[in-house]
């Protein structure tokens, strides 16, 4: 379980994060929603480590992250699988020696031990045999699919995704969620994903929070959010006129 | 101000840079493909520049010898002792400030634009240390290699041109290269290109490292890197001339 206490974050003027409460579950999909410019992304980064909050405290199971040294942060972080928005795979190596990495870094076995690993989650996510091309020989969706392949390369015990769906087509989209969704499920992760991709908030979220200008204004699951009452919340899910117009006739 | 942060924020990439490696063996395979790159990849422009910067230096310096009671063996001295002190340090330095200076700029800041580095953190990897701290060490081992082959060609450069164009003979630039010669030039050689390397990889890695945006931003920071590496070198020069000679 993650717990964030009060977090709040300011570059210069601008306050990006106030007073953000919330928990996030075990062996759910616990989304973080807003419109461009909210601070999911400041508040993906301040829970993985990468930003500092200015107030607040965040908490992994119960040890707070601010108080942890260095040697405990990178225990940490070797329980945290990340997928970046442009999946972050490195251009230089093969997708099997991106996936080789974490585990030659964190973890060295004989070869062939750490090979069969890669191997099975290369086939987790749909891509088995494409371990010898590089990322730029793949299509968005598949570097998508090799950064998930990565990030759960060492088990972790927490998955973070930032805007998983930017830059897909419907389909492709659908196959990440799925995939996202049957990983946490399957290994009993802590997920938590950034996005404003209601398909993908209403397929597969199990607890959302909604961000407006930096404020938690709404927290529910997939079946309030539907009906919730808030403004900015309803802008966000109703943004087309064909759906504001479903909303009308439903409720 | 602007000054002291930036110095400071450089301080800080470099201790940061002294941790313990979480796995001593990927560091060091990353250390030698580092070495391979900054060095065989360099060497082929080293020894180009090099042969003509001997050769140049040989035929000005007969150009400059009109007095006829001076000896042409002289000219081997010149160019053996200019080659030593102060082209094939610091001329070798600027060529390799622009190619490897940039060359690490342009990587780091690309990867820190690709959330790459990010990626790195996450993982547990402290990436100054991954990814700085080879291509220092690499630079501090090679490009000292590259200043001696860049002082060997072009004294050799210089003696084939002599011979070539007749100006003088082999044996006349070599008794003239012999009889000038000092170890402690060669000391002195070698303290610039240590300081050198060291300016170039560290200044171009802090300037890659710290890219904020996209491609125009990482454009900037390779030629940030580069003048910076520059001026550094050739500031550093006269400093070491002063302190050293």
């Amino acid at each position: 379980m993650i717990q964030l206490k009060g977090i709040g974050k300011r570059f210069g003027e601008q306050q990006v994060l106030q007073d953000i409460h919330a928990s996030f579950g075990q062996g759910r999909i616990n989304m973080v929603i807003g419109a461009s410019g909210s601070g999911k992304s400041v508040l993906m980064k301040i829970m993985v480590g990468l930003v500092v909050p200015d107030q607040g405290e965040l908490f992994y199971e119960n040890s707070s992250l601010g108080a942890m040294d260095r040697s405990e942060k990178q225990v940490l972080r070797q329980n945290i699988g990340m997928l970046f928005q442009n999946a972050a795979l490195f251009d230089s190596l093969t997708v099997e020696d991106n996936l080789l990495f974490p585990l030659r870094m964190f973890k060295p076995a004989p070869r062939a031990q750490m090979l069969d690993r890669v191997a099975y989650c290369l086939e987790k996510v749909g891509l088995a045999g494409k371990g010898p091309l590089f990322p730029s020989e793949l299509s968005g969706g598949m570097k998508k699919r090799v950064g998930i392949a990565r990030a759960i390369v060492l088990e972790p015990r927490y998955l973070f995704c930032d805007e998983p769906n930017s830059g897909l087509d419907p389909k492709t989209s659908l196959r990440i969620d799925h995939l996202i969704r049957d990983l946490t499920q399957e290994f009993n992760i802590t997920t938590v994903v950034n996005t404003h991709d209601m398909n993908s908030v209403l397929e597969c979220a199990d607890h959302i929070i909604f961000l407006h200008k930096g404020r938690k204004t709404w927290e529910g699951d997939r079946q309030q959010i539907l009906k919730s009452e808030n403004e900015d919340l309803n802008e966000l899910v109703y943004a087309t006129r064909h759906l504001q117009q479903y909303r009308d006739q439903a409720f | 101000m602007n000054f002291f942060f930036h110095f400071g924020r450089y301080l800080l990439m470099l201790r940061q840079m002294l941790s313990k490696p979480e796995n001593g063996r990927m560091y060091w395979e990353e250390t030698v493909r580092q070495m391979a790159s900054i060095g065989l990849g360099s060497v082929g422009i080293v020894a180009f520049v090099a042969v003509f910067m001997g050769g140049v230096s040989a035929v000005q310096t007969v150009y400059q010898l009109v007095a006829p009671y001076i000896s042409l063996t002289v000219v081997g001295s010149i160019v053996t002792n200019s080659s030593i002190l102060e082209l094939g340090p610091s001329v070798t330095s600027l060529v390799l400030a622009g190619k490897i200076g940039s060359n690490i700029a342009s990587e780091l800041g690309y990867m820190r634009s690709s959330e790459q580095i990010d990626a790195l953190e996450i993982m547990g990897v402290n990436p100054v240390a991954y990814l700085v701290g080879p291509k220092i060490l690499a630079c501090l081992t090679m490009i000292p290699l590259l200043v001696v082959i860049s002082i060997s060609t072009a004294i050799a450069g210089g003696m084939v041109i002599c011979q070539l164009t007749g100006l003088i003979t082999y044996d006349q630039f070599i008794e003239g290269a012999r009889s000038s010669f000092l170890a402690y030039d060669v000391f002195f050689a070698m303290c610039k290109a240590f300081t050198f390397a060291f300016f170039i990889s560290s200044v171009s890695a802090y300037h890659g490292y710290h890219v904020h945006g996209g491609a125009l931003e990482v454009g900037r920071a390779s030629t940030k890197a580069v003048v910076y590496c520059c001026i550094l070198i050739l500031s550093g020069d006269y400093i070491l001339a002063e302190l050293l000679l």
